[in-house]
């Protein structure tokens, strides 16, 4: 519907990213120029084999891994589906697996619906978050067992941003002999990781999410941890992953994740003092607004916005007519009939999930943009509220969350 | 992102009759906040029986924006016996059509007028009256058998996209699809010439399908070689499975189509699909 917009204001980086200029420049070569296989033995094939071998250290040094603990996947969704399966297979008496209700749909489908693929009945736990999205590390303690093969969960929220206490989590996992799984696809790159201190056995992470293409992901495999592959064939990956590599796409996935180690201080300075600056003005210019998610546990890029008695289809196609790209929890944008399963776990009640908007930003972003969306949403959002049947009855009577905790 | 039309769009980002009529003579109210989308529909009827004005309040995404304002231009001036003839597809088709997922919204503005008619009358409605199958989204088997019934839904999956129904936890998902098989059934009885049995269960449906393999089909195709045998017969989709010479011919799909599908629905009903399964 941006027919009219003459220009794209993007907010929506949670979902994925411009590939960054330097990263296809970095690329193009290996397209046409350099296109050999990186296995073979003669030096056209070579020289690739060495671009893939940097790109590799690059990645690793972003996360403070080694880079043979690395094993190049297609995308995140594949690279959690391995994790969890092996775990599984490496342990195949223990039949207990623990998650969370706010995972990505690659975790928590794959963990609903494993009986399919095993043919073995697993426990699955899926732990409950608070109104403001963190978890109760004393609720996850008492929900691991001796029985419980993995425990996978997510570094930092898809929707509302809010981080999980990785270190510590893992740590619980690792005392009690129980391999740690997080998808990181929305961490790395926008804070530091170090998996030097952080003792997870697996990390998922892709590279869309960090300005490199899409179609590329990576699992981080700790040293010692055991391993069965998913996909099956040839020797690559050291016969982890089997299927020549994706070349281009590694080679740009290692020169974004040397970018994203470059820009890591902006992303948590002037990124998020934009993010800042557009969450403050909506909450403050926009009544009945309130934020999803822990104020400050929260990536630096993303906020998400709860505008009550309106429904967030309607607020992302008036950004649209104005260029603005951002995203939402509510029903009607998923497909689904109900809203974000994040915002139904952190008990957001129904007068603002199905208003839940997500803005998430990137390097890319400019003060001048944030103003433009402050300029333009309380008009839509007035708009809209005109509209709903609900907004005159709220104005009457004083609404009262049904949460314990206060937000805003 | 979903496919608009133009006019949809044109409708969402110009709303026309936003409000509420004052002194209205008929108040329809549907849809929740819990379910993601909600209308008020008020009219003002004169003593013709004419409706004189429409506004709508609504609450939900641009298609439920845009059914709604469509609605309301549609009735306005319209007598009130015309008005009760509208449907979910007159809607969508003012519209130029609404994707599958969101044709629940038409359906949403079906309703509103309904209620406000049935409130400009002082009746109730019977839809309301009816069994809950769906408690995410209170609907009832009255509602669903209706959508089913007026515009020809052939799945489950229908269905949700029409009234929401199923859409939350699926636990009615069996009770919809016995709800489905009930209407179809009905509509294939009304459907069927006089000369054929009045009523047809399934199982005589199987059997007569069977009679006409043995006494038809079969003999023609053993002359090739081959053979068919059947599977299962669901409702109106009648399975199939293709040996001997056939399962390997290049033109089973055609003989399927063109000969098997057509002596069945010639010789039994004609609404049945032939489609082949691996057995």
């Amino acid at each position: 519907m941006s027919d009219s917009a003459d220009r794209v204001i993007y907010m929506d980086n949670n979902a994925t990213t411009r590939v960054a200029p330097e990263v296809l420049e970095e690329m193009l070569p290996y397209f046409s120029d350099y296109y050999g296989n990186p296995s073979s033995m003669h030096n056209f094939g070579g020289q690739v084999g060495r671009k893939v071998t940097e790109a590799r250290q690059k990645i690793a040094d972003l996360l403070g891994a080694s880079p043979d603990e690395l094993i190049f996947t297609s995308c995140g969704t594949e690279s959690d589906s391995t994790a969890i399966l092996s775990a599984i297979q490496s342990f195949p008496d223990k039949r207990h697996i623990v998650t969370t209700r706010v995972e990505h749909p690659a975790v928590k489908n794959l963990c609903e619906h494993l009986y399919s693929l095993t043919g073995h009945k697993h426990k699955v736990t899926q732990l409950p978050v608070e109104c403001d999205g963190t978890i109760d590390l004393g609720k996850y303690e008492e929900s691991l067992t001796e029985d419980t093969a993995i425990v996978s969960v997510m570094w930092a929220n898809n929707e509302t941003g809010v981080i999980f206490p990785i270190e510590q989590m893992a740590a619980m996992a690792k005392e009690r002999g129980i391999l740690f799984h997080t998808d990181a696809v929305q961490a790395v790159g926008k804070i530091p990781i170090n998996l030097k201190k952080v003792p997870v056995d697996f990390l998922s992470l892709s590279g869309h999410k960090l300005h490199a293409p899409k179609g590329i992901g990576v699992l981080y495999v700790r040293k010692g941890t055991p391993f069965a592959p998913f996909l099956i064939g040839g020797h690559q990956e050291h016969g982890r992953r089997g299927g020549t590599e994706n070349v281009t796409s590694v080679i740009g996935l290692g020169k974004a994740c040397e970018l994203a180690a470059l820009r890591m201080d902006e992303e948590n300075t002037r990124v998020k003092a934009l993010r800042d600056r557009l969450e403050e003005g909506l909450l403050a210019s926009i009544p009945h607004t309130l934020l999803n998610g822990h104020k400050t546990d929260r990536l630096p890029n993303t906020t998400n916005i709860s505008f009550e008695y309106v429904e967030g289809e309607a607020i992302l196609l008036h950004l649209d007519r104005f260029g603005i790209c951002a995203s939402s929890g509510s029903a009607c944008t998923s497909g689904s009939l109900e809203p974000s399963h994040v915002m139904r776990a952190m008990g957001v009640p129904f007068t603002a999930a199905h208003g839940s908007t997500r803005f998430s930003l990137s390097t890319y972003n400019t003060e001048e943009e944030i103003d433009f969306v402050l300029e333009h949403l309380p008009k839509i959002i007035a708009d809209l509220r005109t509209m709903s049947p609900f907004w005159e009855e709220a104005m009457k009577a004083e609404v009262v969350c049904g949460c314990n905790c206060k937000k805003n | 992102m979903w496919e608009y039309t133009d006019k949809v769009k044109e409708h969402f980002m110009n709303p026309r009759n936003v409000g509420e009529v004052t002194g209205a003579s008929g108040i329809g109210e549907v849809g929740s906040l819990a379910c993601g989308d909600a209308l008020k529909l008020t009219i003002s009827v004169n003593d013709q029986e004419i409706i004189t004005d429409a506004k709508f309040k609504t609450f939900g995404c641009a298609s439920a924006i845009a059914s709604s304002s469509a609605l309301t231009e549609m009735i306005k001036g319209m007598p009130l016996a015309e008005a009760e003839k509208i449907t979910n597809q007159d809607i969508a088709d003012f519209l130029g059509g609404l994707p599958k997922e969101k044709m629940h919204c038409s359906v949403m503005g079906r309703e509103a007028l309904e209620a406000a008619i049935a409130s400009y009358r002082g009746v109730t409605l019977p839809m309301a009256e009816g069994e809950v199958v769906c408690e995410c989204f209170g609907v009832t088997d009255l509602e669903v058998k209706r959508a089913v019934q007026e515009n020809n839904l052939l799945s489950v999956e229908e269905i949700t996209n029409f009234t929401k129904a199923g859409g939350g936890c699926g636990k009615c998902h069996d009770r919809l699809e016995a709800l489905l098989h009930e209407v179809r059934q009905d509509k294939v009885q009304s459907a069927i010439p006089d000369r054929r049995p009045k009523r047809m269960t399934t199982i005589q449906k199987i059997k007569l399908i069977e009679e006409v393999l043995e006494r038809e089909i079969r003999p023609t195709l053993r002359k090739d070689g081959g053979d068919i045998e059947l599977i299962d017969v669901d409702g109106d989709i009648v399975t199939v499975s293709l040996r001997g010479s056939c399962s390997s011919c290049m033109k089973s799909q055609t003989t399927l189509k063109e000969y098997v599908e057509k002596k069945l629905r010639e010789q039994v009903l004609d609404s049945l699909t032939v489609e082949e399964g691996r057995a």
